[in-house]
């Protein structure tokens, strides 16, 4: 089985702004996702070289066997910060996708309503996305990437804006597609609890700069899972303690270079 | 709904309310009719032109004008402004020049312009556009860059090619700056077509103000300048109209009117 992503010794260092020192913020990172893997880690540059947004310093990237170049079209991308079309629909957001690959637009009308329909946006479809709330516009962005069927689904802190029982059922919908037809996934994630509740494999980054590979641990939950009682079982919380363990020291190391800064 | 008829019941008081002193002070004769004219003969001016129809081949002239130099004038700025806010290094190059040419004042151009383009319009249409141009330019140019990087790479990892990203990113947002900078450059063009009429022209308003300064007859000069700002309402009314048009997907869009 070809590995779906794999970065090998991936060093990332930014230039320097103003008077600063250049800043160096992935040292040495190594992690390889297998087809069908979800995993979750804490580091958003990974996410951005791995989308081919950011070229690495040192180090390789390669998708399915071929080293990366330029931007990952076999990645799908779901960004943080509202990255939706403000002067498109919901529904022209979802079908822009197809319409830059060319596909005729018949086409483009029944899979766009189509893919509405999945992540629950029937009655939404001709709203701009200033007329959806924040849960309904991370369906929106959802749809938008899943509709050009990409193998590999890059994820930064996709629901982190949401309230906390919107972040729930998204991340219930999300599981609940991503079963269907198990992509890779790699989730960003700064809540352990999240990364629990939805990943096969959690891995742990030590504390920036220069972050590098700390521990990985397998969640062998059961699937389908359901993210607010999943937290509730007894390996779950076993699993955190483990993890939180590792953590611990990371997160102690981040505030006290908070405080020195 | 209420309160918007009040305001422009209020409104059209104010008007009414500054014609009076106006006839008030020069009927009175406390400032001398011929230099301040008379509201009512001013009005009577007018009418009479349009019931005559003698205003309107002059009209048509500097509407014609304006509105030239109003198209030509965006589509340049919003032509270039995106090419030179997407090509660091054009926009380096030719950086000094745009901020020499916006600082001259351009009006002083208009009799070179009769020079090289002759009396016709076109010395009038292109006084207007290297005004108009500068507007949007400068809107466009300023909000290219503040074009969310967030949204270019989700289009680019949505595979947009460089011409689809243009098209389907850059432009529209470039929409909501054009139309800020439009009401700007509304009365900006009609300044462009009179003051080339007025320097040197055989028709249109200016023209009109210019002939009846030359025989003192403030009334006309009052007249012409009242028609030429009812035209600049109306075009900035038809500007807003499209905005909302155009713009419903901005937030607060609907209603924005006024």
């Amino acid at each position: 089985m070809v590995t779906a992503l794999a970065l090998e010794r991936v060093t990332c260092t930014f230039p320097p702004r103003g008077n600063a020192l250049p800043y160096t913020a992935v040292a040495g990172a190594t992690l390889a996702i297998q087809p069908g893997e979800f995993v979750c880690c804490g580091k958003s540059t990974l996410l951005n070289v791995a989308a081919g947004l950011t070229t690495a310093k040192e180090g390789q990237v390669s998708v399915f066997g071929q080293p990366l170049r330029g931007l990952n079209t076999e990645a799908g991308y779901m960004f943080q910060s509202d990255a939706l079309f403000a002067w498109r629909t919901a529904f022209d957001n979802v079908a822009v996708g197809l319409e830059f690959r060319g596909v005729t637009p018949d086409e483009v009308q029944q899979r766009a309503g189509e893919w509405l329909r999945r992540v629950g946006l029937g009655g939404h479809i001709h709203k701009y996305p200033h007329e959806l709330s924040g849960g309904m516009r991370k369906r929106v962005a959802l749809a938008q990437m899943l509709i050009r069927d990409p193998k590999i689904l890059l994820m930064d802190e996709p629901f982190s804006a949401l309230d906390v029982q919107t972040r729930a059922l998204m991340e219930n919908e999300l599981l609940n597609l991503w079963t269907q037809d198990r992509k890779s996934v790699l989730f960003v994630t700064h809540d352990l609890e999240e990364a629990i509740a939805l990943a096969d494999r959690v891995v742990v980054l030590s504390a920036g700069p220069a972050a590098g590979f700390v521990g990985e641990f397998k969640v062998e939950l059961a699937r389908p899972r359901d993210v607010a009682e999943i937290r509730l079982d007894p390996e779950f919380i076993r699993i955190y303690g483990e993890i939180w363990g590792c953590l611990r020291e990371q997160v102690a190391k981040a505030y006290q270079q908070q405080l020195g800064a | 709904m209420h309160n918007r008829l009040l305001l422009r019941g209020s409104q059209i008081g104010l008007l009414a309310v500054l014609l009076l002193i106006w006839h008030g002070l020069t009927a009175s004769e406390i400032l001398p009719p011929f230099f301040f004219g008379r509201p009512l003969e001013v009005g009577a001016r007018i009418v009479d032109w349009f019931v005559s129809g003698t205003i309107y081949p002059h009209l048509g002239v500097t509407l014609l004008e304006t509105l030239l130099a109003f198209v030509i004038g965006t589509l340049l700025g919003l032509g270039i402004g995106l090419w030179l806010a997407l090509n660091p290094f054009a926009s380096a190059l030719c950086d000094p020049y745009i901020k020499a040419v916006n600082a001259m004042p351009r009006v002083i151009l208009a009799p070179i312009f009769a020079v090289w383009f002759g009396l016709g319009i076109w010395s009038k249409v292109l006084l207007g556009v290297t005004i108009v141009f500068f507007i949007v330019f400068f809107s466009v140019y300023n909000g290219v860059r503040d074009v969310n990087p967030v949204v270019v790479a989700n289009a680019r990892m949505l595979g947009a090619s460089k011409r689809q990203l243009l098209r389907h990113v850059y432009l529209p947002s470039a929409t909501a700056w054009v139309f800020s900078s439009l009401h700007a450059s509304v009365g900006m063009a009609f300044v462009g077509a009179v003051v080339g009429e007025y320097l040197g022209s055989a028709r249109g308003i200016g023209y009109l103000i210019m002939q009846a300064e030359g025989v003192f007859d403030i009334n006309t000069v009052l007249a012409g300048v009242l028609v030429l700002t009812l035209c600049a309402l109306v075009l900035d009314k038809l500007v807003s109209m499209a905005e909302v048009r155009l713009l419903k997907w901005r937030p607060g869009a609907v209603g924005a009117e006024t």
